[in-house]
């Protein structure tokens, strides 16, 4: 024990400039986005006063409102479906009898967080646009389906950690009072399960709501989220109008994040 | 009444396959106070478990007042459990932990209020009604699992190392109040517990089990008495154990001859081995200091042991072996002996007999 103070990682020189330098390349970006959203001036880098006039103009503004409300639909039913999948997930994960292959599952569930995501977004370009021939049908579906796939790895693990960290005895104890498995999972398991899911849940709704990869290829057109109008509006002017938007996604994210963490910890 | 027919059980398969019960049979009577008792690993939880119907057997059957259970679900069966770690849930409140097993039976909401009142009374836990299990001490949370466990009326109540957790003086209380309410209700209670005078105070009969097997089932007098083997013998209370010659064999009698030569007639419960030699088992209580050249047996003292009530006496029987001698202390006649003196020992009459290994 005496040796742990010599491998002190804080004696490494240079150490404490390095974690420095990280957090100002981490935080100061989101810090002038954030300044520059109350420029009173048309330009991101040149401050003219402060003003509110790019979130009245954001707020305003028929193309973001749109896009927002997308964004919102998008993320609420692909969330929703992501936290449904994973929640199964994790129960054939960790309340079956070990099975066959139970590690190759487990790591086919997760593959969205190695694989490169533009691979995927390249993959469901091609299978959609296969089913749009065959079907016809051209509306958001396929960005709610294409969120929901890659957003419930993120689910999956908050879920699946929980579930772990479950003392099985009480579900035995629940099928020695006569509870069915069915009923065990509605009284027992799911009322303990519920910080797991809820940050599971609030995880998947912060990823869909700024993804950009795929959603820009699996889109169709007059199909754009907030974050790919965003991108699409980079190309032409920039305005601190991007500022004013950004913001508003960056406060809700924290706030999300929050929760999640919160609901996570709570009677954990 | 369960029936236990030739049960066994195996975890695991191929190399790492371990049998943890090697054939099982035994009877719980109904409303008995049956105690499975044995060292750690032996398999008491195992067979708990199938009982409940958390494990299937991988031989053999179980019959539930003559009903074949083998293969029925935990939820299936008359049969509660006392888990050994509590197992309240924690989102519940204690009434609703109590009513548990009530509302899944399907039972209407007045019905249940009524029995969660009873059970909170019969454990004298009424006042914490509302509480969460997490502002309960171990203690009480006991009591909740225990009235849980009994609300719905089994047939059986398990109950696997209940009182483990307790300090001495509430392991006291509750081992007088577990024997009142097996009374009062009459379930059959199957009890495991690795503390041998738990199993002698509560029992109605014991189980003692070994390396996934039933040796012995008895009367804690029985078992304590009239050990039918070597491994109960020493299992449960202290026994001296002595090579002795057997000279003959006469019923249920057998005389043998002592290492001082002197010959004795002893109690040869079951078949005995062919030998010369046999073993002889005595309790520490059912032998006498006596003068030197007095008693059945001789030896030195070796060590004096003061325990309060009572005194242990180690006597080096020289080629012969080691005895223990255990004699009350009784204030006007306190022996003074000191190590190293010569001394008798003398069998009290009746006691002692031969075993098979
Ligand atoms: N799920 C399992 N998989 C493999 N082996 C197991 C399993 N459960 C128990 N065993 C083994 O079976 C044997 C009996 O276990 P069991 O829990 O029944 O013992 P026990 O008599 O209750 O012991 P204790 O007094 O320590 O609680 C042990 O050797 C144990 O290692
Ligand atoms: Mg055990």
């Amino acid at each position: 024990m005496a040796d742990r103070k010599r491998f002190d990682v804080r004696a490494l020189p240079g150490l404490s400039f390095m974690a420095g330098s990280c957090f100002v390349l981490l935080y100061l970006p989101i810090l002038l986005v954030v300044i520059y959203s109350f420029n009173a001036g048309n330009t991101v880098s040149i401050w003219e006063g402060f003003s509110w006039r790019w979130y009245q103009a954001a707020w305003n503004n028929a193309a973001v409102q749109e896009a927002t409300l997308r964004s919102l639909m998008v993320a609420s039913i692909a969330s929703v479906l992501a936290t449904a999948a994973a929640v199964l997930a994790a129960l054939a994960t960790t309340r079956s009898r070990g099975f066959r292959g139970r590690g190759i599952v487990l790591g086919l569930i997760n593959q969205p967080l190695m694989v490169p995501e533009i691979v995927t977004a390249v993959g469901l370009l091609i299978v959609f646009s296969m089913i749009k021939v065959a079907t016809g049908y051209q509306g958001i579906g396929y960005v709610i389906l294409a969120h929901a796939s890659f957003c419930t790895p993120f689910a999956f693990m908050s879920i699946r950690a929980r579930l772990q960290g479950m003392d099985l005895s009480l579900e035995n104890a629940g099928a020695d009072l006569y509870g069915t498995p069915v009923r065990i999972f509605r009284h027992v398991t799911l009322p303990q399960l519920w910080p797991g899911i809820l940050s599971g849940w609030m995880l998947a709704f912060v990823i869909s709501l700024d993804n950009v990869v795929i959603t820009e290829f699996v889109k169709s057109a007059g199909q754009d989220t907030l974050p790919t109008y965003m991108l699409g509006q980079l190309r032409r002017k920039i305005t601190p109008e991007i500022n004013a938007i950004s913001t508003v996604l960056l406060l809700i994210s924290i706030a999300l994040v929050i929760t999640a963490y919160l609901a996570g910890r709570k009677r954990a | 009444m369960i029936e236990i027919d030739n049960l066994t059980k195996t975890y695991g398969a191929g190399p790492q396959a371990y049998q943890a019960l090697r054939g099982v049979t035994a009877t719980v009577r109904a409303n008995e106070f049956f105690t499975l008792l044995g060292p750690s690993g032996c398999g008491k939880t195992t067979l708990l478990r199938m009982i409940a119907g958390f494990e299937t057997p991988t031989s053999g059957k179980l019959l539930l007042d003559g009903q074949d259970v083998s293969a029925s679900p935990p939820y299936r069966r008359p049969v509660n459990t006392v888990f050994q770690s509590y197992a309240l849930f924690p989102h519940m409140t204690c009434a609703e932990n109590i009513g548990f097993g009530l509302k899944m039976l399907g039972k209407p909401k007045a019905e249940i209020t009524r029995t969660v009142g009873e059970m909170l009374d019969l454990v004298q836990m009424t006042p914490m009604a509302n509480r969460r299990p997490s502002q309960l001490s171990g203690g009480q949370q006991q009591r909740i699992a225990l009235a849980r466990a009994l609300a719905p009326k089994p047939k059986v109540l398990l109950l696997d190392e209940p009182l483990s957790a307790l300090d001495y003086k509430l392991r006291k209380d509750m081992q007088i109040e577990l024997k009142r309410i097996q009374k009062d209700t009459g379930i059959t209670f199957v009890f495991v517990t690795h503390d041998q005078e738990e199993a002698l105070t509560m029992s109605d009969r014991i189980a003692i089990m070994n390396a996934g097997t039933i040796r012995q089932i008895g009367s804690p007098r029985d078992i304590y008495d009239q050990p039918a083997e070597r491994f109960v013998a020493d299992f449960i209370g202290e026994t001296n154990f002595l090579t002795v010659g057997l000279l003959g064999v006469a019923g249920q009698t057998a005389r043998v001859a002592l290492p001082s030569g002197r010959e004795l007639d002893l109690r040869a419960p079951g078949e005995l081995p062919k030998g010369p030699q046999v073993t002889m088992a005595i309790r520490p209580e059912h032998l006498e200091l006596v003068a030197a050249d007095a008693g059945q047996l001789s030896g030195r003292l070796s060590n004096i042991v003061y325990f309060g009530t009572d005194t242990h006496f180690h006597v080096d029987l020289g080629e012969g072996g080691a005895l223990v001698v255990r004699s009350q202390n009784k204030p006007d006649q306190m022996p003074r002996l000191t190590a190293g003196e010569a001394v008798g020992i003398s069998v009290l009459p009746g006691t002692g007999q031969v075993l098979r290994d």
